[in-house]
């Protein structure tokens, strides 16, 4: 028993040529925020406040897709989305559509706590943000120059949305190479949390795919996808968001452990080796009792973790210091 | 291998005091539709083609709540879900905030064939509908007159009512309301009729598929997403089932409710009838909601913690039934 966080910046077709200044910017991005939640959490915050803090620090982020640094939908616009979710309650909330809100995954959060609902979407979600006041910024504190240039080279190659099957030369190394359906698979931020008395809860938050069409949902904000939290263990997926709808990839973590009996390292690894399709999906899980998993079917994963008894890793392609043991 | 089975929903929670003729106009619906879908799986059209044609039926008719006669928004227009899955690959789509496409659940169909995605919501949604030429109305094709005296009184006691077709009485349907002891989602059962509409399909070759569609609540905030569309709670189909979910959206969400019908077949080896009972039992927590379910080996059951439940099921082997009460 013990606290356990993990959180992850994307699973993805990440190079291994990434020039190591952009790959030291974001390990020292992961770090900070790992930071951020270690004090937390030894602070006593709720595993759901650490959740929310560490995907608010991601998503200020402009190096990861969410929040500042979203990716663009093919009308060059941002559109994000986030759900997060409590493990002792089963509360949830969700967002979708949001185009001017600075943190979507708080005002997942007060969906969560303020209405009746779980899930507000474009419009309606942009006006419960304004009617709680929370936070907002025009565009051009989304839009970063590299995601300009990303969708560009999206649009070149594939102009419309029918071949997906062309390879995109990238000239910068440190820009996702899309993968044979096209997409920038670096994508979404996400955290999970436990306390040291079991209590679990999941944040994720995404801009979505480069040049995606307007109004596509993907996994991100759908409850037992892309984020999950129950008394056994809190999961945050990430990857190609139709794989990890259909696979409903959080909530089969928690499954194989409520029905089948499988520990969380099991489960996690019969869900991204067994279930999600190759190339395709990554997580970040911890239990109850602080074990902590993050297996990835991708050539690589932004990930983080700290463990209560001083584990602490952080690391982007497999690598064998990590074997999935705390 | 079974042979085919199919089952319909119109919805789960009924008035206890509905009147005989709005009953018995439920019961001819629900009739005229498993019929449509047993002519269909007679002429040996794949499951996937039936719950479509099945649930377009649905919608087309003003009776529940889902295309033409669908609940309203607070700002009195109708915004629409729906989702759809074939179990043979576990292919779906999904679409939210449809206002002018007068079969939603078409258009789900489309963005799981025709769209790199599986979830299309609002804007997008509808210019995806303009280009793929789906059948477009106005808006006010769906608002029926019965519903926009129901937003009327569900303003007045200025709370979210979900669809019902209980002729408006004034003021004395609040007082019978005051009566009736029943509730759901904390609302009188007389002012609360979730009325979601769903078809679940098993072909004679094994294959399952699910379909649900709805207009939501009743004075729900513009952008509101419930169950409905979303994979794993509201619809869900692989290789050993197909469920349709229709109730308490949010407690439908926090339950998964359609995948864990499918997981604790998958992982703890019930049958299908043992997994229905389970997941009602064990997996609202509260909520009220009731769903159907085939399996691939052509069972077909139901299960509602509700008071009583819109439903028909019928098997190749001679047996139907249509019924409202437990």
């Amino acid at each position: 028993m013990g606290w356990a966080i993990a959180l992850h910046g994307g699973a993805g077709d990440i190079p291994r040529s990434m020039p190591s200044e952009r790959r030291e910017l974001r390990e020292a991005a992961l770090r900070h925020c790992l930071h951020i939640g270690v004090e937390a959490i030894k602070a006593n915050r709720s595993p759901l406040d650490v959740a929310e803090l560490i995907v608010r620090e991601l998503e200020d982020n402009p190096h990861f897709n969410a929040g500042k640094g979203s990716v663009l939908t093919s009308n060059g616009t941002v559109e994000m989305e986030a759900s997060i979710m409590d493990g002792n309650t089963m509360k949830c909330g969700a967002v979708s559509g949001l185009t001017t809100v600075k943190n979507a995954i708080s005002l997942a959060r007060l969906v969560m706590d303020k209405t009746p609902h779980i899930y507000l979407a474009f419009d309606g979600a942009e006006a419960f943000a304004r009617e709680q006041g929370v936070e907002t910024a025009d565009s051009s504190h989304f839009i970063t120059p590299e995601n300009i240039e990303r969708l560009k080279q999206a649009k070149e190659t594939n102009t419309v949305q029918i071949d997906y099957t062309q390879r995109v030369e990238v000239k910068d190394a440190s820009l996702p190479v899309p993968n044979e359906n096209g997409d920038s698979q670096i994508g979404t931020v996400g955290c999970v949390a436990v306390d040291s008395h079991g209590n679990l809860a999941a944040a994720t938050s995404t801009g979505g795919l480069v040049n995606k069409m307007v109004g596509r949902i993907g996994d991100t904000p759908v409850i037992g996808a892309g984020t999950y939290a129950n008394s056994y263990c809190a999961v945050s997926a990430t990857g190609k968001g139709e794989a990890i709808i259909r696979t409903t990839v959080a909530r089969d973590v928690a499954a194989l452990m409520e029905f089948k009996g499988l520990s969380l390292e099991e489960a996690a690894k019969h869900v991204i080796e067994e279930r999600a399709p190759k190339f395709t999906a990554g997580l970040v899980a911890v239990s109850a009792s602080g074990e902590v998993a993050m297996p990835f079917n991708t050539t690589g994963m932004f990930r983080a973790c700290a463990t209560e008894d001083g584990y602490t890793e952080v690391g982007i392609w497999p690598n064998k210091t990590w074997d999935g043991e705390v | 291998m079974g042979g085919w089975a199919i089952a319909v929903h119109g919805g789960a929670g009924v008035d206890p005091n509905l009147p005989k003729e709005r009953q018995e106009e439920a019961k001819q619906l629900l009739t005229r539709c498993l019929n449509l879908g047993i002519s269909a799986l007679r002429s040996s059209l794949p499951a996937i083609h039936v719950v479509e044609l099945v649930v377009r039926e649905l919608e087309s008719d003003p009776l529940f709540n889902s295309g033409c006669g669908s609940a309203l928004t607070e700002k009195g227009t109708v915004e629409m879900e729906a989702s759809i899955m074939d179990g043979p690959g576990r292919r779906c789509g999904a679409v939210s905030g449809v206002t002018t496409v007068k079969n939603p659940i078409s258009l789900a169909r489309l963005v799981m064939e025709k769209s790199p995605h599986s979830y299309l919501a609002f804007s997008g949604a509808e210019e995806f509908a303009k280009q793929q030429g789906v059948e477009m109305v106005d808006n006010d094709y769906f608002i029926t007159e019965d519903n926009v005296g129901m937003l009327k009184l569900a303003k007045e006691a200025n709370s979210i009512l979900f669809d019902y077709r209980i002729p408006i009485i004034g003021s004395d349907s609040c007082s019978a309301a005051v009566e009736n002891p029943i509730q759901m989602n904390g609302l009188p059962i007389s002012i609360y009729a979730p009325e979601t509409v769903g078809c679940v399909v098993v072909d004679g070759q094994g294959r399952c598929a699910a379909a649900t569609s709805t207009g939501g609540l009743m004075n729900k905030k513009v952008g509101r997403i419930g169950d409905s569309p979303l994979i794993g709670a509201g619809t869900y189909a692989c290789d050993l089932c197909g469920v349709s979910c229709t109730g308490e959206g949010e407690a439908i969400i926090r339950g998964t409710l359609a995948r864990d019908v499918a997981a604790v077949m998958e992982y703890k080896g019930l049958g299908l009838q043992e997994a229905v009972d389970f997941v009602i039992d064990k997996r609202l927590d509260g909520g009220k909601a009731g769903l159907i379910a085939v399996s691939g080996t052509g069972e077909v059951a139901y299960g509602f913690n509700s008071v009583g439940m819109f439903r028909g099921c019928a098997t190749e082997d001679g047996f139907m039934e249509v019924g409202i009460w437990e």
